[in-house]
């Protein structure tokens, strides 16, 4: 069997579990100067399950691509020192501001870049967006099959993959024939560290970054200008403890609470 | 967690002046084929191989050590079976690729050095002391480097980056501290051009693994150490079960094994007769700074268990942090951690340069003894203080303090009691040897502590070594040879431990000045 073309959609974010005082701009817009960036962590769930078909079919391709500033590379010296073959970053300021919908546009152009692909793995969503829209974008700009959710690799062969889906009210097994994307949820393998050999290998190593220039967009669909998405306010919410409501241990109270919280969509 | 970022010290001493010297010697001066171009890039892979083990260390080991402790290893027909958590701390290192970390790179090694590996070992025993004596038995593969034939070096090494383990075939049940004694028989096989083993080893650490190296009597009719040679056997050859795993009181992820060796096949490493003179010894001295490395390890992990406890207990309304007395232990602890841990990576320092020169390897053996003394009984000191710091909880087995104390006993008596270290540093101490290095750190000392608290310091670090002069006089007053001299040697022992840890604190004071708080509290005792 010939190895597979694999792309892998990566993203740097912020790393929402060091968040100093100073994380946020007055205006209410995330200071990304002051945050710690790290691998955007499904997406490096995506890379291992990427990496396990690889380990299964030797000759396998694995090719990280990641929008961002250029400093981004640091995510695909990272892919690479844990298995990837190579990678690239999307980076120009005719991307910045982009939605989902504009992002989704140019990393579908992104992955046409590689050629033809056999497999598209992402995170389920990245933790400073929480939209997990992306993914299943690309897949519709690409017009192939999408499986979301992936937990588990199960099976891979020359033209299809067979995974298996974690849902709120149980588990799914499906298989997929190729291309498709398929994005990785949280409960997913964890991935692999970086093997030393490949981290001193790849340590300084250059990173292409391509510019908008270089993946022929239509320039109307990318960055600020191509998102219907518009933030007019960031608000920070702390929930209160409101006053409490006493309710008896009867079936009469305890059924008019059940109701409320029916009526009210909160059960 | 990544126990090497989130520990300063480390990089601190990563980056030691001397280091450039280290990277330079080990790469033999960056001409080797994927050498690093020069110091600042070997010692920039040096911590990218540290950070990867740290992350590993915190994020994988520590959460599996409670585990491991209670589950430990099983013995299934004659073979041992590492605990789950084990298992997954080697999956990690080899997958990483961080097996063989000080072989060279023609075995698929890093040919890292030893301050590196100190460093490691350090990390791994934060995490775990029991699993740190297993990955730091790869210790065997630098001995069958140095002395073993080209044949055997390819036969066995590129095995090491697969995750080979390594086992140390010393003790049997009438030979511990007086290894002259060993029994196990050596016989040459001439039909099959090779060594038979027959006979038992006792207390091996990680006895099941796949490469040993066994002291063994090779020369008929001999009783002491001049007839023992050294050999490597291989498991899968067959000839040799585990009859028991010990049921030990810490360090319990680790099989402590009981071995049976029936015409079991193996190969002499380097000449006959040299097994315990030369091999063993060479070997020793590195596990020696490899317990240093366990200690020190545990130590930290004290500190980190004792001020996380002193921080969020609160007692009449405080944390017990607050209170002086709590206080003193905790800087007790940090200082003890501070004065092992900068004579250890001194000591680690000098073995790298020990092929530089027969001065540098003096001096790495006679720190050598002095680290692995001071160390382990400090681990115990340490562990016994972040219990006291718990109060009562750090008697129950809800705290990892209690395992730490149990695992920290250990660290005084294998690869040598605290009592041999002590005669380990007798020569040194009769010699003079001692003395001349602390005249130089006294030397070097003088031209950074010039003034302030420094120059103080210096001053009280004079006083101790003219006390040491008096002590060593009275010592000798009646020649080496009268036991008044063997009474007073671990006190010498100590008293020099303690002066070198003083000057060292000293001047890494004048690169980081938090070292001085340390340096003032062993002038202070």
């Amino acid at each position: 069997m010939s190895g597979l073309n694999i792309v892998v959609l990566a993203k740097q974010v912020p790393d929402t579990h060091n968040v100093g005082t100073n994380a946020m701009n007055p205006d209410g817009t995330v200071n990304r100067a002051a945050l710690p960036t790290v691998f955007n962590p499904e997406d490096l769930q995506a890379l291992e399950m990427a990496l396990q078909v690889k380990d299964r079919i030797p000759g396998t391709k694995v090719t990280v691509v990641t929008m961002g500033p250029a400093r981004a590379a640091e995510i695909i010296s990272d892919a690479r020192s844990r298995g990837a073959d190579g990678g690239f970053v999307l980076s120009d300021a005719r991307f910045a501001g982009a939605d989902t919908l504009a992002t989704s546009y140019a990393l579908s152009l992104a992955v046409q870049k590689v050629g033809k692909v056999d497999l598209i793995f992402g995170g389920r969503q990245a933790i400073d967006g929480d939209t997990a829209q992306v993914g299943p974008q690309v897949a519709e700009k690409l017009d192939i099959p999408q499986v979301t959710y992936a937990e588990s690799l199960v099976d891979v062969d020359s033209d299809s993959i067979q995974v298996i889906r974690r849902l709120a009210d149980g588990i799914e097994e499906v298989r997929v024939g190729m291309p498709a994307l398929i994005t990785v949820t949280g409960s997913a393998s964890e991935c692999r560290f970086p093997h030393a050999h490949r981290l001193i290998e790849f340590d300084g190593a250059p990173v292409d970054i391509l510019t908008a220039d270089d993946v022929n967009p239509d320039f109307d669909r990318l960055g600020h200008k191509g998102s219907p998405t518009k933030v007019k306010k960031v608000q920070n919410v702390v929930l209160a403890h409101k006053e409490s409501q006493q309710v008896a241990p009867n079936t009469k109270e305890i059924g008019e609470l059940m109701s409320t919280l029916i009526n009210e969509h909160i059960i | 967690m990544n126990f090497y970022n989130d520990n300063p010290s480390l990089s601190f001493y990563l980056h030691h002046p001397e280091m450039a010297h280290v990277a330079e010697v080990r790469e033999s001066g960056f001409t080797g084929e994927g050498a690093p171009a020069d110091a600042e890039a070997a010692i920039r892979q040096y911590e990218l191989v540290l950070n990867l083990l740290g992350n590993i260390s915190g994020d994988v080991i520590a959460p599996n050590a409670a585990d491991v402790d209670i589950e430990g290893p099983h013995l299934v027909d004659g073979r041992v079976e590492y605990a789950a958590g084990t298992k997954q701390n080697l999956h990690a290192l080899v997958q990483s690729g961080l097996f063989g970390l000080t072989l060279p790179r023609k075995y698929n090694g890093l040919n890292m050095p030893r301050v590196v590996a100190v460093m490691a070992a350090e990390m791994i025993a934060r995490a775990d002391v029991g699993f740190a004596t297993i990955w730091g038995l790869q210790d065997c593969a630098d001995t069958i480097n140095e002395f073993a034939s080209e044949e055997l070096k390819d036969k066995y090494l590129p095995r090491i980056y697969k995750g080979e383990t390594c086992s140390m075939d010393l003790t049997e049940p009438d030979a511990g501290s007086d290894l002259q004694s060993v029994r196990l028989k050596a016989t040459f096989d001439e039909a099959n051009n090779c060594w038979r083993l027959n006979g038992v080893k006792r207390f091996i650490t990680n006895g099941d693994a796949h490469i040993h190296l066994v002291l063994a009597r090779s020369e008929e009719g001999t009783t002491d150490g001049r007839g023992l040679s050294y050999f490597v056997f291989d498991r899968a050859d067959g000839g040799m079960t585990v009859r028991r795993i010990e049921n030990k009181m810490g360090i319990k992820g680790s099989p402590t094994c009981e071995l049976v060796f029936r015409n079991a096949p193996a190969q002499l490493v380097g000449q006959r007769r040299m097994g315990l003179i030369k091999y063993v010894m060479s070997l020793m001295n590195g596990a020696r700074l490899g317990v240093a490395a366990q200690s020190i390890g545990l130590c930290e992990a004290a500190l980190r268990e004792a001020e996380v406890y002193a921080d969020s207990r609160e007692q009449f309304g405080h944390t017990i942090g607050q209170f002086v007395a709590v206080q003193d232990l905790l800087k007790a602890i940090r200082a003890r951690v501070d004065g092992a841990r900068t004579l250890m990576y001194e000591t680690a320092r000098w073995v790298d340069l020990s092929s530089t020169g027969k001065q540098a390897a003096r001096t790495a053996d006679i720190l050598t003894p002095l680290v692995k003394m001071t160390a382990s009984e400090y681990a115990n000191q340490c562990a016994y203080d972040c219990i006291q710091v718990h109060g009562g909880s750090g008697f129950m087995k809800e705290y990892p303090c209690e395992r730490l104390y149990r695992d920290a006993r250990i660290l005084t008596i294998y690869e040598g009691t605290s009592q041999l270290q002590v005669v380990a540093a007798i020569k040194g101490i009769a010699n003079g040897a001692y003395e001349k290095l602390i005249a130089d750190y006294d030397a070097q000392a003088a031209t950074i502590a010039t003034e302030g608290e420094m120059a103080e310091c210096l001053a009280l670090l004079r006083e101790r070594s003219q006390e040491y002069a008096q002590l060593h006089a009275k010592a000798t007053a009646n020649g080496t040879t009268d036991p008044l001299f063997d009474h007073m040697a671990r006190k010498l022992t100590e008293h020099i431990a303690t002066t070198v840890m003083g000057y060292l604190l000293l001047m890494d004071a004048a690169r980081e000045p938090r070292y001085l708080e340390s340096c003032k509290w062993f002038l202070e005792k």
